[in-house]
């Protein structure tokens, strides 16, 4: 594409033809253009009276650099770099050079864009590094975004979480503009941000009849009943994405309610602050509803706990469906988890420990059916166990990232043999994952 | 026929297995080997007291070797596009000679070299024996393009011609009667020169540098100790008898008198040597079997990295490097230098890095976890200053070696899954539970009993009276929250890979691009099919067609172009 419009800029400037030059498919119009008349002048006009329509398809496929040079050939390109239709999405990067090696957005193009197209501005995010002024920067321009009618809204750290060390107020009155304006949220992501319950009830005022998915993990100011009332309003909610302390009977219950749609997919994060955290738990029949309500909702959990705090966890059936352990789970817990979680698609642990987990992977293969997708990290399988749990699970093992050092070899399989009996049972050729040792 | 010859070392510092050296004498009247200490070498940025020690070492041995056959070294300070066209005149050199380098920088340096020696009318012999292959070789059976998987490789590998043996060692007799010129003064102009020379590069010495360092070194260099070792390591596997990979325990955290890995980065031990020893053991004890490709796990690590490097100038950096992903990491000046000098507060990571400092070598596994705690573990901090701190302090990192590996610990390339995350507490306190190695590189934490040493911060007060020892006096507090910092950092993890991907879906595991291992890789892109979306959740055709990309996903764009399927 750029090379087209080197050769656009060429033609203009009336230099000699360069007809080899390689064209793709919506440029043959082009090429005929050219064939018809070898008159710069000529040229000029045909090119400057391409059809918007045509400028506006062929823009698209651009990236923004070759965009914007594409803009300054003529007044009419310039027009057409200007159309709405190619400032529906935006993602902002602010990036300080003090504190990440990636370029950030520039001003004056955020300043342009602020100008003329906030109000073309349906599908915005931004991306900020660890910086503080980077997240300001974020603020700034979302205060400014009074004329949008935002479907789409993203706040993400590529880092440390920057929004965080925000003074709150300066960051909620910011959100707040965007909440109170758009009125039609489709989609917010707030992880890792200082929103609170009072703004969860501007979002919910302007926006209920619109918000689709909520993700916002790590809010440390907002409290149940502030996630509550989101559920109790926004009927359209497909997707969220909390921590476990705001989870509560009454919220799956709402979420469960008959004015409800189907609930897609929960994503929990069970973080301990401090070793030795007590953690309340959810009565089975809270997610019995939520199952008969929506039968098909996947339920996401990522475990961040020490070995002792997960005494309240996994001691009924519980509908998760991708169970995530961050940190070392005890043999004991994954027992129960192979007991009580049915509907488990992907089990991916970090580590576990110097026991092998022979009985319970077993386990887990008898009694997750619906198992697709394993990972293991620092733990220990004997190599016979592995086999086994394999050749049960079968085919629907579409994902199986076991570290090498996981694999023990015993009687009946070493580990140059493992990779062939499992490669067997999988119906494709396997390897264990493997780590650089020089 | 006759002649003069110059043999040029840089790496193979060895007169075992030398081809390139050997070649040369066919039939030369005179022989002098240099080496040529360049300390502009574009390839590394700072070379560590340890790594200085250990080339000299090299170097004095492959003196001594040669004042045994009737021959000296020469060592000659300079850059050798200066250096060389002097030589050439002075003594009168019709063949120059030296093992093939398959460093990008090592090929741009040998071309200007071998230019310069057409010039000069003289002929220039090279020879492969740093790798085991002709990397060359194995990149064309891979269709061009280097392997970015390790299980693609051994499957190259198994289909490539036998390892060539290695050449004769160098002996009196092989020097015929070819001769080297040694003046009176041969000490003074091209002796080998010491650390304590006053005259020394002390420039090049970092700030911190102490005479005592110099003592006992750990690791000593040279041919000589990389063949005695050689015999250990084969006696001690003979003796198990077992080639399996050996468990880790709290011993093998320590330097082993039987480690080849430094040897092996110098040449001072051919890796083809070793190859065939290992091969003619296994079969002795195993009564004739077929080797695995396991039992050269370690020669194979370095050939493969070797092979990913070899074409790529770019290998160790992010920005520009066709196969490494663009990550968000965090510039931390600050956080990097607590890392490097062992004072992150996780005695852990400590004790590693102290090691390292101090001898110059780390258990592969111990490069695991501190790799994982600066980069996508812990702090977040790029994987190439981690590279950079291993190639000032490591002995056996050299540039190719290094970088690849630093690509993978942090799961910049290489198709590596993420998610297993390496804690600074649990997984030394799982390998060493007594705490003995901490100990041992910590003394400050002696007093500290097994339950503690790994996380002291948790330790009663009372306990840390007793150990002499109170955390944020004696020894830093840790500076991460572990289980805050993982969270966040897998989360950034996915984000990356899921739009490097254009994964849609909720599992962990499926968010890296996949490499179908039956014929080939994918490219990093896999699914990608260019400019990442801004969300899941958009609406309306506008969204696909409308997309502004930034330039982050313009990185994303080239590098998904650049490196192209196989077919």
């Amino acid at each position: 594409m750029t090379a087209l419009v080197y050769r656009m800029k060429r033609v203009l400037s009336g230099n000699a033809d360069d007809s080899n030059s390689s064209s793709d498919g919506p440029m043959d119009s082009f090429k005929r253009l050219r064939q018809q008349s070898e008159d710069p002048a000529d040229a000029e006009s045909k090119w400057a009276c391409l059809p918007q329509e045509i400028l506006l398809h062929i823009f698209q496929y651009l990236p923004l650099l070759d965009r914007a040079f594409a803009s300054q050939v003529s007044r009419g390109w310039n027009h057409a770099f200007h159309m709405p239709e190619l400032w529906r999405c935006f993602e902002f990067e602010l990036n300080q050079p003090a504190s990440s090696y990636l370029k950030a957005t520039h001003p004056d193009l955020i300043k342009q864009i602020i100008k003329r197209h906030s109000n073309h501005l349906q599908f915005v995010s931004f991306k900020v590094d660890s910086s503080t002024e980077s997240a300001e920067a974020a603020c700034d321009i979302l205060s400014q975004l009074v004329n949008c009618s935002l479907k789409t809204l993203g706040l993400i750290s590529t880092a440390r979480p920057s929004f965080m060390e925000l003074p709150k107020s300066h960051f909620i009155s910011a959100l707040t503009v965007v909440f109170v304006n758009s009125k039609s949220l489709s989609s917010l992501k707030i992880d890792d941000t200082p929103v609170d319950d009072p703004s969860l009830k501007v979002l919910v005022a302007n926006n209920s009849d619109t918000l689709k998915l909520l993700k916002m993990s790590s809010c440390p100011h907002v409290s149940p009943a502030g996630i509550l009332c989101v559920a109790d309003q926004c009927h359209g909610l497909r997707e969220l994405a909390l921590n476990y302390h705001l989870l509560s009977d009454e919220l799956l219950l709402a979420l469960s309610s008959e004015k409800h749609v189907h609930l897609e997919h929960l994503r929990i994060d069970v973080v301990s602050e401090n070793p030795g955290q007590q953690f309340h738990t959810i009565k089975k029949s809270s997610w019995d509803a939520m199952v008969r309500h929506s039968p098909k909702f996947n339920l996401v959990m990522y475990f961040f706990l020490y070995e002792d705090e997960f005494g309240p966890f996994f001691r009924e059936e519980i509908p998760v469906t991708h169970l995530y352990f961050g940190r070392s789970v005890s043999k004991e817990v994954l027992g129960r988890v192979g007991m009580n979680c049915p509907r488990l698609v992907e089990l991916v642990v970090c580590a576990n420990g110097l026991r092998p987990l022979d009985e319970e992977l077993i386990r887990i293969a008898e009694r997750c059916q619906h198992l697709t997708a394993i990972g293991l990290g620092e733990c220990e399988v004997s190599c016979s166990a592995f086999v086994e749990f394999v050749k049960m699970c079968g085919r629907r093992l579409s994902q199986l990232s076991i570290m090498e050092e996981v694999l023990i070899p015993d009687q009946k399989f070493g580990l140059d043999e493992i990779h062939w009996e499992v490669s067997k049972h999988l119906g494709r050729v396997w390897f264990p994952d493997m780590m650089p040792t020089w | 026929m006759g002649g003069n010859a110059v043999h040029w070392f840089r790496k193979g510092l060895r007169l075992h297995d030398n081809p390139a050296l050997r070649d040369a004498l066919r039939g030369a009247d005179t022989l002098r080997c240099v080496y040529i200490l360049d300390p502009w070498f574009a390839g590394s940025s700072s070379v560590g007291v340890s790594r200085w020690r250990f080339l000299l070492q090299c170097l004095e041995d492959l003196d001594a070797s040669l004042r045994k056959i009737n021959s000296r070294l020469f060592v000659i300070r300079g850059q050798p596009t200066d250096v060389f066209p002097r030589l050439f005149k002075e003594w009168k050199v019709t063949r120059l000679s030296y093992e093939y380098d398959s460093e990008p920088f090592g090929k741009e340096r040998d071309a200007a070299i071998r230019k310069l020696a057409n010039e000069a009318g003289v002929e220039v012999m090279v020879r492969i024996s740093h790798t085991l292959y002709d990397l060359d070789k194995i990149i064309e059976l891979n269709g061009g393009q280097s392997p970015l998987t390790y299980k693609r490789f051994q499957s190259l590998i198994s289909r490539m011609d036998a390892v060539e043996m290695p050449a004769e060692t160098i002996t009196a007799d092989v020097m015929g009667r070819c001769t080297t010129p040694i003046s009176d003064d041969h000490d003074d102009k091209f002796g080998v020169p010491s650390l304590e020379e006053p005259g020394f590069e002390s420039h090049l010495l970092p700030l911190w540098f102490e005479v005592d360092t110099l003592t006992t070194a750990v690791w000593p260099g040279g041919e000589t100790e990389a063949l005695t070792r050689l015999e250990r390591h084969l006696e001690r596997k003979a003796w198990v008898a077992n080639f399996e990979r050996p468990r880790m325990n709290a011993n093998s955290l320590l330097a082993s008198p039987t480690g080849l890995s430094p040897y092996l980065r110098f040449g001072c031990l051919s890796c083809r040597l070793f190859y065939f020893k290992l091969t003619d053991l296994y079969r002795k004890v195993k009564k004739n079997c077929v080797p695995p490709l396991s039992l050269y796990g370690q020669l194979l690590w370095r050939e493969f990295f070797y092979t990913a490097a070899t074409n790529n100038p770019r290998f160790d950096k992010m920005e520009g490097n066709p196969i490494c992903v663009q990550m968000p990491w965090d510039r931390n000046p600050e956080a990097l230098a607590k890392w490097a000098e062992g004072r992150t507060g996780f005695p852990w990571i400590d004790a590693i890095m102290t090691q390292l400092r101090q001898e110059g070598w780390i258990h592969h596994l111990a490069r695991h976890a501190v790799a994982c705690f600066l980069t996508r573990g812990d702090l977040w901090i790029s994987w190439e200053e981690g590279m950079k701190v291993f190639e000032e302090l490591l002995l056996d990192a050299d540039w190719s070696v290094n970088a690849g590996s630093w690509m993978w610990l942090s799961c910049s390339s290489f198709f590596q899954q993420f998610f297993h995350c390496y804690c600074p507490v649990g997984f030394g306190r799982r390998t060493d539970p007594n705490g003995d190695y901490i100990r041992r590189y910590l003394p400050i934490l002696r007093g500290f009993p097994s339950k503690y040493i790994y996380d002291p911060w948790n330790a009663p007060e009372s306990v840390q009276k007793v150990a002499k020892c109170i955390i944020g006096v004696h020894y830093p507090k840790p500076m991460v929250n572990h289980a805050e910092a993982s969270r966040i950092n897998i989360e950034r993890m996915k984000q990356i890979y899921q739009q490097l991907s254009c994964y849609r879906g909720l599992g962990l595991l499926a968010t890296v691009p996949s490499n179908s291992s039956n014929n080939g890789e994918s490219s990093m892109s896999g699914a990608a099919a260019g400019p990442s979306s801004v969300d899941s959740a958009q609406e309306g055709s506008a969204a696909a067609a409308g997309r502004a990309v930034t330039l982050l996903h313009l990185h994303l764009t080239t590098f998904c172009g650049k490196y192209l399927p196989n077919s």
